[in-house]
């Protein structure tokens, strides 16, 4: 029997022993995740079964006819595509028992913890300071570490329940050198959440203010002094899960676009014919190379392609939502509401025209921007040499700020 | 339906690796500039290794001497001819002529195109996109054997004269045709479809060269910039510099997902395949000449000189981005397919 096979048998023993209609929506989930159906590219036992990550899909597309709930993955995203991976990664046993099955059912919303007002593009040089709890004596796993500092552009922090967070443990050693990866109770006392009003009117960003909270060295990932590395694979994890991926057809912007022309054919000029075409075309491509590297990752791990399959989602978003409002004419100067909310979930392609053009500004700023990725595809894939570092070397305290 | 792969397998990858080797064997880049002078010593030794690898015959049918193998494994030939920018019938004969012949069930022709004996050449526009009247300047000459559109008949005709033309891109042989004299026989009364096939099939499979062509441009193009140093630098070091190729390389990995899509559904006979042919030739076309430009401009003053050769490689992307459909053609017709009318 094929992998594809067992699957569809094990799908239609959840399903028979879990009928959806009968059945609560979470207790369903659980024990979707407890059949090793959630992600089965996962190890069995942490909802996986071990197989190709290409195999989810015919899971996924199974249940759906079978009018199974989902886990509405736009709520958690942050979870699924950057916390799970890396507790799956660098977590001990013991965090991947207790996180994964939580996150992946939505019972436990996640947020990341990295940007902060004075480090952006360079993460590494970030100062959220987390330092040994002194009276808990120290070099034990029952250690406790207590964090200070400021985060921003922290989106669900004001819906999430944890973290992931880089802090600074050792100002002592060089910028890379001196970070270590943590989780974190987002319910903590010490932890302020503060919207962060963005140029679209709403705030679906936040900044989180970080004082005196208090991390069990339990929730450290990796070692003391290794927070780099494990971010650097949340990362990685981050731009596949914003550039990647397979969709159909006219998926996300273009589909916007093409609507419109379809619909609205009083707007049509040959101006715009010409560059609707072109700009179709590109994302049809953009669409093709997502499926291509989908099925490259199908049995692998995210490489810096990500970041070049990002740099192209970044343009044409913006390009074609530029379009958008131009071929609007006197409808493109409508704005929906500038009302400040704090939305949920956050769809590039939802509300109007205007919307998207402002917000997919921040699709080439966002999970890296389109000037460090270019540096990191141009270093990491193509082997030009890096850019000159004049901060590599000193301890962290000594740099200039 | 399942999804087409987009990734390369072994029997791909030995018979890429098979003609690259007979590419850097008989058609190194420093002896096609003779080519322009006026002397081609490469074009017959390298199709003799083609013939040897049998080739020409990988779009025949078995029965008919040929090989039985499909778009795909054709893509893989033609991206490989375009990283040498190599002068080779291959297009022109082993898949658009081929491809029609194919597609009228001939008997005749084939098995000496299969073998490799003879080349054919149809007789389009080199511009054209769909079946149309017959032109008498056209690319792949010489040819055997030329296959003459008229009206919805389409004839074999032997014996023309062919008078070659100063062309672009003399990688690619550009000719005018004399029919006074010739001989011809009717393939078929009833062609127009398949000669709409081998045009979407040529186009679709050009986009592979032309992936190949963009490749070439971006990996020397890197090389050259990891060596060449100013101030006292490599200038691959150069942000500027850095930047373009990122841009370079995402189109570059962009346009092989689109050729290889386009290539499977030719050979899968997907439904979806004039849409995958007009994406792949509009976006690889523009993909190669834009490498093959940026090839010129990042070697400096190298790029610009006859011995380097960058300008190989930009003459043929030029002339190919015009060959079976401009992009701006391909993206007209795509309008009509994907319903995004003017």
């Amino acid at each position: 029997m094929t992998d594809a096979d067992d699957l569809r048998e094990r799908v239609d023993a959840l399903l028979a022993e879990h009928p959806p209609e009968t059945t609560e929506r979470l207790d369903f989930l659980r024990a979707r995740f407890d059949a090793g159906l959630a992600w089965v590219h996962f190890p069995e036992g942490l909802g996986g079964l071990g197989l190709a990550r290409g195999l989810q899909a015919a899971v996924d597309e199974q249940l759906v006819a079978a009018g199974a709930p989902d886990n509405n993955p736009g709520r958690i995203g942050i979870g699924l595509g950057m916390a799970a991976p890396t507790i799956l990664m660098f977590g001990t046993e013991e965090q991947q028992q207790r996180y994964l099955r939580p996150l992946w059912c939505g019972e436990e919303v996640w947020c990341q913890l990295f940007s902060e007002p004075g480090a952006g593009s360079d993460l590494a040089g970030l100062a959220t300071r987390a330092v040994l709890d002194p009276s808990t004596g120290s070099g034990h796993r029952d250690d406790t570490w207590i964090v200070n500092g400021q985060k921003v552009w922290t989106s669900s922090a004001h819906i999430a329940d944890r973290a992931i967070l880089v802090a600074r443990t050792d100002p002592d050693q060089p910028k890379h050198a001196g970070l270590s990866y943590f989780l974190v109770d987002m319910h903590d006392p010490g932890v302020e959440v503060r919207p962060l009003r963005q140029i679209t009117g709403e705030a679906e960003f936040n900044e989180v203010f970080l004082t005196d909270v208090r991390i069990p060295d339990s929730n450290r990932v990796g070692d003391v002094g290794a927070g780099w590395q494990v971010a650097n694979g949340t990362l990685m994890n981050e731009r596949v899960a914003i550039g990647g991926g397979a969709f159909p057809r006219e998926s996300g912007m273009i589909g916007k676009v093409a609507e419109t022309w379809r619909t609205r054919p009083e707007l049509r000029t040959p101006g715009t014919h010409e560059r609707l075409l072109g700009l179709w075309v590109e994302s049809e491509v953009a669409r093709l190379t997502g499926t291509r590297l989908r099925q490259k990752l199908a049995a692998g791990t995210p490489g810096p392609e990500g970041s070049a399959m990002k740099l192209t989602f970044a343009r044409l978003n913006q390009e074609l939502s530029a379009l958008e409002v131009e071929l609007l004419g006197d409808d493109g100067l409508r704005y929906g509401d500038w009302a400040m909310t704090r939305p949920e979930i956050v769809d590039f392609t939802g509300k109007d025209a205007g919307y998207r053009y402002l917000r997919s500004k921040g699709n080439s700023i966002e999970g890296g921007t389109s000037e460090i990725l270019r540096n990191v595809v141009s270093e990491r894939i193509l082997g030009l040499p890096s850019e000159h570092r004049v901060d590599k070397d000193i301890p962290w305290k000594d740099l200039p700020r | 339906m399942t999804e087409l792969t987009l990734l390369p397998d072994d029997v791909e990858q030995d018979l890429r690796a098979s003609v690259r080797k007979a590419l850097e064997k008989h058609s190194p880049t420093e002896r096609l500039n003779a080519i322009y002078d006026g002397t081609d010593e490469v074009s017959g030794p390298l199709w003799s290794a083609f013939v040897e690898l049998g080739l020409p015959g990988l779009l025949v049918p078995e029965s008919l001497g040929g090989a039985g193998a499909t778009a795909v494994e054709a893509a893989a030939v033609l991206e490989e001819v375009g990283r040498a920018a190599a002068p080779s019938p291959y297009l022109t004969s082993s898949v658009v002529a081929t491809t029609a012949l194919v597609a009228l069930g001939d008997t005749t022709i084939l098995p000496l195109l299969a073998s490799g004996e003879q080349t054919a050449a149809l007789l389009v526009r080199p511009t054209a996109l769909r079946h149309g009247p017959a032109a008498l300047t056209t690319v792949g000459l010489p040819a055997d054997v030329l296959l003459l559109p008229e009206g919805n008949a389409l004839y074999a005709v032997r014996g023309a004269t062919t008078t070659p033309i100063s062309s672009l891109d003399m990688t690619r042989p550009l000719g005018e045709v004399d029919l006074a004299g010739s001989e011809r026989t009717l393939v078929s009364d009833d062609a127009a479809a398949a000669i709409d096939r081998a045009l979407l099939t040529g186009a679709g499979l050009l986009a592979a060269e032309q992936v190949g062509l963009a490749r070439w441009s971006l990996e020397t193009t890197i090389e050259y910039l990891q060596e060449r140093r100013q101030f006292g630098r490599v200038v691959g070091g150069f942000q500027a510099l850095k930047h373009r190729l990122a841009d370079l390389y995402a189109a570059v990995e962009q346009a092989d997902a689109a050729a290889r899509y386009a290539a499977a559904t030719l050979a899968a006979d997907d439904p979806d395949a004039p849409v995958a042919v007009a994406v792949a030739a509009s976006f690889c076309s523009e993909a190669a000449v834009h490498a093959a430009e940026e090839a010129v401009q990042l070697h400096g003053g190298l790029g610009m000189t006859w011995e380097h050769p960058a300008h190989l490689h930009l003459k043929r992307a030029k002339a190919d981005q015009l060959l079976l459909g401009t992009p701006e053609s391909h993206r007209q017709a795509l309008a009509g397919l994907v319903d995004l009318p003017a």
